[in-house]
């Protein structure tokens, strides 16, 4: 082996979704539904990643409940041994669905939830979602699923996270993801209307940091600090390359959702090639594994080893070189553009929603 | 923090031990996570079993050995119970 094995993949089924939040993780540009891969194509992906090593399914989207094989997806990675996920906005989990994934031998289901606050919520969301994601969430709990939440922090929920803990801890959650904004597509496009303040940041971190503590053995709270507000970058997704696939629903594979905003890259599809070659082989997996691709003041930084210069897509979009150093990093003259992005946090409220076609819509 | 000797550990509900066939070596598995175990590690879980205390584990792993292990057995699982994989 060439490189580490991979031990998670995360398969974007679909694009389509129900809900059009502000900050969504899928590209600007979605892919549409004749353009996704079959039931077959699907099962051969999962086949690959278990024998390259991936542990690890996220049955991801979009909203992965469009599907209507999910079921036999879902079975398929069960029974060749991966552990999955389904990640769901619960909108489309019926009690025929939910039995039926659970009798397929899905193990876990997460949930997002986007504000304590009702309205909020469905602002956010661009649709009215909390009374069906309550029903689904009962069925989850009624079915016995482990069970995840994960909120998406920004300005318009940040202030209400000691309401959102309490509210996850209400709904039984083993395991609660408090995962601020990443800036990268909808998110970048929408950043000033979902920055936070820094005086934002610190109340919720201390506010998490204690129920931590308080929620210690009933459910596991994550809570990573928003990298903008950090003085080093994040270790994205522990090295590119190193432990993570993303396929999107096209097919594409990808070693982070967003790394198709990387433009000088282009990365193959799992229809022409096998999942071993694409992690071994391809241009674009290999591009930054290793540290041969660093500049200054990454290459000599003994931080490199823990961070690995940070997020390649952050640098792309925010410097026009995926080689420079992620702009987090304060020991980067690129540090100013994340300061003037905090400095400009303040000057918007209005979300561009995620669409899947036609204009984007205001709120 | 350091788990006593009377600490009876346990499994967290989510988790269960595997055998990964393209690694060779045993799996911890849990959502959204996965810690690949060496031959100690796996030998320790193997005996975790909601009734045996962390003193009781160190006790027959020491006499399959032939050494004290105890601090070893401690350490890893007090690791674990850290990441909240042990409770």
């Amino acid at each position: 082996m060439t490189s580490d094995r991979p031990t998670t993949l995360l398969a974007e089924l679909t694009h389509r979704c129900p809900l059009h939040c502000p900050y969504c993780s899928n590209p600007l540009e979605l892919i549409r539904a004749d353009a996704e891969l079959s039931t077959d194509d699907w099962k051969r992906v999962f086949t690959q990643a278990r024998e390259l090593g991936v542990l690890q399914l996220g049955l991801s989207g979009g909203e992965p409940l469009v599907r209507k094989d999910l079921e036999e997806l879902a079975a398929h990675a069960r029974g060749i041994g991966l552990y999955s996920t389904l990640v769901t906005s619960g909108l489309g989990l019926t009690r025929k669905r939910a039995e039926a994934l659970r009798d397929a031998g899905l193990e876990h289901i997460q949930v997002s939830i986007q504000d304590s606050d009702t309205e909020s919520a469905e602002r956010i969301a661009g649709v009215s979602s909390v009374k069906q994601k309550r029903a689904a969430i009962g069925l989850v709990k009624e079915l016995g699923f482990a069970f995840s939440i994960n909120v998406v922090l920004h300005r318009a929920n940040l202030d209400r996270i000691g309401e959102l803990i309490d509210l996850a801890g209400g709904l039984g959650a083993d395991r609660l993801e408090l995962a601020n904004t990443q800036y990268y597509g909808w998110g970048l496009k929408n950043r000033a209307a979902l920055m936070p303040t820094r005086d934002q940041v610190l109340k919720a971190r201390e506010i998490a940091e204690a129920a931590i503590e308080r929620y210690r053995k009933k459910m596991q709270i994550i809570f990573v600090l928003p990298d903008y507000h950090e003085q080093f970058p994040k270790a994205c997704y522990g090295g590119w390359g190193k432990l993570y696939i993303v396929v999107a629903p096209n097919g594409q594979a990808l070693p982070c959702h967003a790394a198709n905003s990387i433009t000088s890259l282009s990365f193959p599809t799992v229809r022409e090639h096998s999942l071993e070659w694409i992690w071994q082989e391809s241009p674009g997996f290999q591009a930054f594994r290793g540290d041969a691709w660093m500049k200054e003041p990454c290459r000599t930084c003994p931080r490199k080893a823990v961070d690995f210069g940070g997020c390649r897509c952050q640098a792309f979009a925010l410097t026009g070189d995926a080689t420079n150093a992620d702009p987090v990093c304060t020991l980067t003259p690129f540090r100013r553009i994340i300061d003037e992005a905090l400095a400009e946090s303040a000057e918007s409220g209005v979300y561009e929603y995620r669409v899947l076609s036609g204009e984007p819509q205001r709120a | 923090m350091a788990l006593t000797s009377d600490f009876v550990p346990r499994l967290w509900r989510l988790a269960r031990l595997e055998f990964d066939a393209v690694r060779q070596r045993p799996v911890l598995l849990y959502p959204e996570g996965a810690v690949l175990l060496n031959d100690t590690g796996a030998a320790v879980l193997e005996l975790v079993d909601g009734k045996r205390t962390v003193g009781e584990i160190a006790r027959v792993l020491g006499e399959r050995y032939q050494t004290d292990v105890t601090a070893d057995v401690t350490e890893y699982l007090s690791g674990l119970a850290e990441r909240e994989l042990i409770q």
